[in-house]
């Protein structure tokens, strides 16, 4: 356990695509490696369809919500949201996105971007799109450099999937093929 | 027990109901409260506790039953949120008044933004009206240790006391240790007291007067008391917060590096306010910041207008969430150190829309085709996204659909042209409180129609029972309420079920109700289609109907506009419309919809 672990991260997306479990994901990783967590959610109307927000904060924190320019990183499930939530970012805090056009390199935050959706297509799971870019995130942010490496591993998410999934064992399979396919697609 | 658990605010509270002994929990949902209940039952279900927990038709009920436990010596606690206050302030004012027994915990969640509700009034005002004591916490943490701290209170002072979580408590996660469960040994002893339990105006200002020494007694209880989160500061400046501000203003102190500048006193109980505190604060300090949500409760009670900052002077924003931006500025400006902070960006997030596949889709649909120029007074739920359709003209409170119908047909009614008027009404909404707003338009002779979306659930806040359903909070078996009986029972002759997904006898339907409304008075038509949403208890009907886009589509949009399905895309630049299967329900409901007959099933 690293007690000075402190990372901010904003995870974005729209109402469905599982912003809040990856989200739950990512803490109960956390709790798993000793390390204190909040995370803020959005509930109630915004969640049908609206704009899904949540905030992670791993580490000595006493507020659930990030401030603008704190965030370490931000994961966005839905391209249209770096506008809406690249406030949040620290200067050269990373991105991770899915994108399907053309390559953005006109950002001065590393961004790493991956056509989560048409993955997602591949393995015939249109609902995975969520897994499929926290798999992705786990591979490219632990290859960035000391700075901005993740608190967890692809290896502790596993097993928290698989804890979280124990009792729906028809879920857990396609839920670890879909982190393995955004984890596996950065290398190709 | 001693293992870190990832908390809900909301699971977080439950779990302090629970293990602080509570006997009867009772709710009715509303975002942000709607998860402690849930909660509190799966806690009960997991330990085998002999507890009663419900679902109620209305806030108003849910506050009754929690309260007669009280009054039988039992702990209870009865959850909602802000508005829903509203609806259960009568028997709070007066349970005020009588106090308590056993500890009795109301949990009043606020949401100041508003991100789910329709105002955002301040719950710890509602407790300065009834004369209760409120608690503030600032994390879900804290939320369940102010759970033992109410009862506590409670039972000292023989009082209701509110706990007051905002929406970033209830909906924050925090890693928390659970403590021992301990159910209530405790037997319920309800003791005859007519003198205070149906007391009479006479014995009324008696009680009052009691309340007023337990206020004082509350006032300088000890363990409720402000706390000094620096004693080692000290200066002519002073900083006063509570709740989740007290939070966001922690870390911010600590990035600005100004704990050793300025204390900082964070106040647990903003009502009655610790009068020891109150003297002392504005003896030590000439000026003093209060930052509060959503009003300044601790503010007003800070007598020294001159000496003191917040709401009431306008240094902190009267309207909206204080976010931690918006803290942090306030806090700069008021240290002397201000600086150009980066603005969250306005982008308009994507509005909300019904789910691809909600039957509440197809009635709006219906109606807008049945009675294309009538009134279209709504209610509170999913349906209010009706408005995406142009099928809701007015939304105010739980039930108004129905009684401003009859408004509407009152004030039309001597016109020579009178408007067509379709209320829509979700079914959980009916029971809470359009039934006696439907009896008043039943002896009126109101002249409208009204659909019950009856999707079988409560299904904004997450897909709790109505007592239609016929299971409880815990999946219980419990007694069905029929609501076309219910509706007859009103007195309502033109009484119909159909599934709006069959539009085309649907909308027909709608036409006749309409024109029988016109001539003879209220219609009533029940909409019945389950939620698609409800996992426990999914609908065995739906997800049939494979649709397709043929070449006949010249993407005119009319379903884009007029259906707003989010399963219909707009492909610009084919200009035609095509189908996201993400998000399709295969409900087949827009084959109905496409004027050029373009959206066919897939044969």
């Amino acid at each position: 356990m690293n007690s000075s672990i402190r990372q901010q991260i904003v995870i974005s997306g729209v109402g469905g695509q599982g912003v809040l479990f990856v989200t739950r994901l990512l803490a109960e990783a956390a709790i798993d490696k000793g390390l204190a967590v909040f995370t803020s959610e959005t509930h109630g109307m915004a969640q049908r369809g609206g704009t899904v927000l949540s905030h992670l904060k791993v580490g000595s924190f006493a507020s659930p919500l990030i401030r603008p320019m704190q965030a370490d990183g931000l994961l966005v499930l839905k391209m249209e949201n770096i506008a809406r939530h690249y406030f949040f970012l620290k200067k050269k805090g990373w991105i991770v996105v899915n994108h399907s056009g053309e390559d953005m390199d006109n950002m001065a935050n590393p961004v790493y971007s991956v056509n989560a959706d048409s993955l997602a297509a591949k393995i015939d799971d249109p609902r995975a799109v969520n897994l499929i870019m926290l798999g992705y995130a786990m591979a490219v942010i632990s290859k960035t450099g000391d700075q901005s490496t993740l608190f967890c591993s692809i290896g502790e998410i596993r097993s928290v999937l698989k804890k979280r999934l124990a009792a729906r064992p028809e879920m857990l399979g396609p839920a670890l093929d879909a982190l393995e396919a955004g984890y596996a697609s950065q290398r190709v | 027990m001693t293992k870190k658990k990832l908390m809900l605010g909301n699971e977080a509270m439950a779990r302090g109901l629970v293990e602080n002994g509570c006997a009867v929990a009772t709710s009715y949902p509303g975002t942000p409260a709607s998860e402690i209940l849930g909660a509190v039952s799966a806690l009960q279900k997991r330990h085998g506790l002999s507890m009663h927990t419900q679902w109620a038709v209305n806030e108003k009920v849910a506050f009754e039953i929690a309260y007669a436990g009280s009054m039988s010596g039992l702990r209870t606690s009865v959850s909602m949120k802000q508005v829903g206050l509203n609806v259960a302030s009568d028997p709070l004012m007066s349970a005020a008044y009588m106090g308590t027994r056993g500890g009795f915990v109301i949990i009043s969640a606020d949401d100041p933004g508003p991100h789910s509700s329709q105002t955002e009034q301040d719950s710890r005002m509602m407790a300065m009206m009834a004369k209760i004591p409120v608690l503030d916490p600032d994390s879900p943490a804290q939320a369940k240790d102010m759970i033992a701290l109410a009862y506590e209170l409670s039972e000292k002072f023989e009082i209701p006391v509110m706990l007051r979580p905002t929406t970033r408590v209830c909906h924050s996660r925090q890693d928390i240790v659970g403590k021992a469960i301990a159910e209530t040994q405790n037997l319920p002893d309800f003791q005859k007291d007519p003198t205070r339990w149906a007391a009479t105006p006479k014995f009324r200002f008696q009680l009052h007067t009691q309340l007023e020494k337990k206020l004082a007694g509350m006032a300088a209880y000890e363990k409720t008391a402000p706390v000094c989160l620096n004693p080692e500061a000290a200066g002519k400046k002073a900083l006063v917060v509570s709740g989740v501000v007290a939070a966001h203003a922690k870390e911010i102190f600590s990035q600005l590096d100004l704990w050793k500048t300025i204390p900082v006193y964070q106040v647990l109980q903003p009502f009655p306010l610790h009068e020891k505190f109150t003297e002392q604060i504005l003896a030590a300090h000439e000026d003093i910041l209060v930052i509060e949500e959503t009003t300044g409760v601790i503010e007003m009670q800070l007598a020294h207008r001159q000496h003191v900052k917040g709401k009431i002077n306008r240094s902190v924003p009267r309207v909206g969430e204080l976010a931690p931006e918006i803290v942090e500025k306030v806090i700069r400006k008021f240290a002397g150190i201000e600086q150009e902070l980066i603005e969250p960006l306005q982008v308009p997030g994507r509005r909300p829309t019904l789910c691809a596949g909600c039957p509440h889709r197809a009635s709006f649909f219906a109606i807008k085709k049945a009675a294309p120029r009538a009134i279209y007074t709504s209610d509170i739920g999913c349906y209010t996204l009706g408005i995406n359709l142009g099928a809701v003209d007015t939304v105010l409170c739980m039930g108004a659909a129905i009684s401003q119908a009859a408004g509407f047909y009152h004030v039309y009614k001597n016109q020579t042209k009178r408007p067509d008027i379709v209320a829509t009404i979700g079914d959980s909404t009916f029971f809470h409180a359009g039934l006696p707003a439907l009896i008043d338009a039943v002896s009126q002779n109101v002249h409208f129609v009204l659909l019950i979306l009856d999707n079988r659930t409560t299904a904004m806040t997450g897909n709790q029972p109505t007592p239609a359903s016929g299971w409880g909070v815990g999946s219980e078996p419990l007694v069905v309420v029929d609501i076309e009986k219910l509706v007859k029972g009103c007195g309502i002759d033109f009484v119909r079920t159909a599934d709006p997904y069959k539009l085309d006898t649907f909308i027909p339907l709608v036409r006749e109700a309409v024109i029988y409304s016109r001539k003879n008075g209220p219609a009533v038509v029940i909409a019945r289609h389950p939620c698609l949403l409800d996992r426990l208890h999914p609908d065995p009907s739906a997800g049939r109907v494979k649709v397709e886009i043929t070449d006949d589509c010249d993407g005119c949009k009319y379903c884009i506009d007029h259906f707003e399905c989010p399963a219909l895309v707009l492909d610009e630049e084919n200009e035609c419309v095509r189908i996201d299967t993400a998000l399709c329900s295969d409900c087949g409901v827009c084959v109905h919809v496409c004027p050029k007959k373009a959206i066919q099933p897939v044969t």
